[in-house]
């Protein structure tokens, strides 16, 4: 049996929810009433969308992996609702959450899934491979950390080209044993680029504990400091903390042009894919424990509530919209089309898809 | 019309291209202030300065990976490996990302990078150093793949890579570099895809691409005067996309086919050459199709092996009068 929980979330557990204590963190106070109602709608959306999928799932509408964010939404929520035009973010395969905060449709997503031609990808991607680049989103990568190297050359874009922005670079507990990682690491720090490294440390990379990974497991935020990098913890459940620290580090980014890594303390409550009957590695109780204790959008109801924000029954209606619009998108996506034959050698080469005077290759390049 | 280097033709094409459009980034392990292990980006640095002209740590995966992500916002990275060897650290970034951003988004991202630098055997340096992975690149739709054999042809192709949208690996030969050519003093490129008859002959196509051509070429000179044999010489340019008609015409014309090439034999370009032969041309042929590649062994060290290793002009004339017998 696994060892418990305090050992792999040692920050995390110092504070159980409760009305949070950076409510009144500028980062936060600054946000109206509606602001507040629309970040805990979309952290209900991320909920709501994921438990569907299951159901999906079950049935047998989903191929290959599925890798749920339920439990971790604080974590895509309070950092993506401070983001402005010039900043973009980019994430390993647990990506739909981000998906969802960014703007991207329930039904592009679900179909995608299902691996339909309405799909966000047109069904080429699959749940590992989201993208919205029209609204900063570069995916939804599938390789552990193979995203951190490209997150940062989103970063150097920004400042090759002259803009105010950064790069959120997302990845898990398990990535920051990646070389590709760490190469991104020290190219970030060498080269003074906005870029955040937001390492969702949910204590399990795939079936294997933190402590069981990784060297120095109090907190893996600290190797930043091998490559001069600032950074900090956060109470992954808390989505006002959230919002409070990665604030501080985007202004970091846009202000200096420096870079940070964040560890967010959070926890999955479903096994690393669907593939994983998480019957091995850990203890029912400790899944228990933190959804009573630290349920990330239960703890924001209560805060909302608390605030008078809202309402029992608003916050009942939200949750039944995002129900209704889960359910509506996986009708769309079991009834959207498959791409076609044709389809499959689609978008390989910008010049196969723009034939024309502006394009100069010639020769088979698609072969028999 | 000027003579200048095969390294010099490299420089021109990347100094062009850096004038034209300033989202054009140099980059690599020292190609600033080292001015390029092999010299090929000597004194860019000086004239386009330290924003345009980038050194990088000793991180292939880190430093080409950044640059396909800064080509998905819109940035043209022109990535030196300083030999394509080293490509296997980065072979993620390479293959997965570069290679399949495009289609997994469904055509919503694209990935404009050019990677260069030398991808060849036969510089004593043992079997690290030694790789020619065209073949293993080329095999993945969504990545281009050129090796030029001429300053005429690596000026050429490189700015076509330069501007194209998708990426375009370029893979260069350090035994080359010193080699002179005829290059037009005005803008041109070499479209990816074209083959070049190299020579024009009767009786035999040797199809080869890199510095292949050039053995391939001097092997043709010795069968013409010593067996009076008139050989055509394909010099395929571009892997992926690949001048399949070229290929065919000659063929059909001279009716026996020798592939030559500096890989390994097993699953190398010439295995899809011959295969594109068989399946299209069967009938226009008198002899069986043969193969010249590198005997099929890790890169040897010795020198004096390593030169019997690779295809050299005595075993291109000797496999050319077997397709000829």
């Amino acid at each position: 049996m696994a060892k418990p929980a305090v050992l792999t979330h040692p920050e995390s557990l110092k504070r159980p929810a409760g009305p949070s204590e950076y409510a009144k963190d500028p980062a936060n106070a600054s946000m109206s009433k509606a602001d507040k109602i629309a970040l805990y709608t979309k952290m209900a959306r991320i909920r709501h969308f994921e438990q569907r999928c299951i159901r999906i799932y079950q049935q047998g509408k989903i191929g290959g992996f599925l890798h749920l964010y339920v439990g971790q939404e604080a974590v895509a929520a309070g950092t993506i609702s401070l983001l402005g035009k010039h900043d973009h973010i980019i994430t390993g395969y647990r990506d739909h959450g981000h998906g969802l905060m960014v703007g991207m449709g329930m039904n592009e997503c679900m179909a995608e899934l299902t691996g339909r031609v309405t799909g966000c990808s047109q069904g080429k991607g699959g749940s590992m491979h989201y993208f919205a680049p029209d609204k900063n989103y570069w995916g939804g990568h599938g390789i552990v950390g193979g995203q951190a190297p490209l997150g940062t050359g989103l970063a150097y874009a920004v400042k090759y080209m002259g803009l105010k922005g950064s790069c959120l670079v997302y990845m898990g507990d398990g990535a920051v044993n990646q070389g590709a990682v760490h190469e991104a690491y020290n190219l970030a720090s060498l080269w003074d680029l906005p870029v955040i490294f937001v390492v969702e440390n949910n204590g399990y990379s795939m079936g294997t504990s933190q402590e069981r990974s990784t060297a120095h497991p109090g907190c893996l935020a600290k190797r930043a400091e091998g490559y001069n990098m600032a950074w900090d913890v956060i109470n992954g459940h808390d989505v006002y903390e959230v919002r409070a620290k990665t604030a501080i580090a985007l202004k970091r980014a846009h202000e200096e042009s420096k870079p940070t890594v964040l560890e967010i303390f959070t926890y999955r409550y479903f096994g690393h894919s669907m593939a994983d009957p998480d019957k091995t590695y850990r203890d029912k109780e400790e899944i228990k424990e933190y959804r009573e204790k630290k349920d990330p959008v239960f703890a924001f109801e209560q805060e909302l509530l608390g605030e008078k924000v809202l309402t029992p029954e608003l916050s009942l209606k939200i949750n039944e919209a995002a129900m209704a619009e889960a359910d509506k998108a996986a009708i769309f996506a079991d009834e959207s089309p498959d791409p076609t034959v044709a389809d499959i050698t689609k978008h390989i080469y910008w010049e196969e898809d723009n034939r024309g005077p502006k394009t100069t290759s010639r020769g088979t390049i698609i072969f028999e | 019309m000027a003579v200048i280097s095969y390294r010099e033709a490299l420089r021109a094409a990347m100094r062009e291209e850096l004038k034209r459009d300033d989202k054009v980034v140099i980059m690599g392990e020292e190609v600033a202030q080292f001015n390029g292990a092999y010299k090929v980006t000597e004194g860019l640095l000086k004239e386009f300065g330290p924003k345009r002209i980038v050194d990088t740590p000793i991180s292939e995966a880190g430093f080409i990976g950044l640059g396909i992500g800064a080509s998905m916002l819109g940035i043209r990275p022109v990535m030196e490996l300083m030999f394509w060897s080293f490509s296997y650290v980065a072979f993620d970034q390479i293959v997965n990302n570069a290679g399949n951003i495009r289609y997994m988004s469904g055509g919503l991202i694209n990935c404009p990078i050019v990677i260069r630098g030398p991808a060849n055997g036969g510089t004593n340096v043992g079997a690290t150093h030694s790789h020619t992975p065209e073949a293993i690149l080329a095999s993945h739709p969504g990545i281009k793949v050129v090796c030029p054999a001429t300053p005429y042809d690596a000026k050429g192709l490189m700015k076509a890579a330069i501007r194209d949208n998708d990426p375009v690996y370029v893979m260069e030969n350090t035994i080359l570099y010193n080699d002179k050519g005829e290059v037009p003093d005005e803008d041109y490129i070499v479209p990816l895809g074209v083959a070049d008859v190299k020579r024009v002959g009767t009786d035999l196509t040797i199809v080869a691409h890199g510095r292949a051509v050039i053995t391939s070429l001097k092997a043709a000179e010795i069968l013409e005067k010593e067996h009076g044999v008139s050989v055509e010489v394909v010099d395929l340019r571009s892997i992926r996309p690949l001048d399949e008609e070229t290929i065919l015409a000659s063929v059909r014309k001279t009716h026996r086919a020798l592939l030559v090439e500096e890989n390994k034999p097993f699953c190398g370009v010439d295995a899809q050459v011959a295969y594109l032969i068989q399946s299209k041309a069967f009938d226009e042929l008198d002899a069986p199709i043969h193969r010249v590649s590198s005997i099929d062994a890790p890169q040897i060290y010795c020198k004096r092996m390593e030169d019997l290793q690779m295809p050299n002009v005595e075993r291109v004339v000797a496999e050319a009068l077997k397709v000829l017998a």
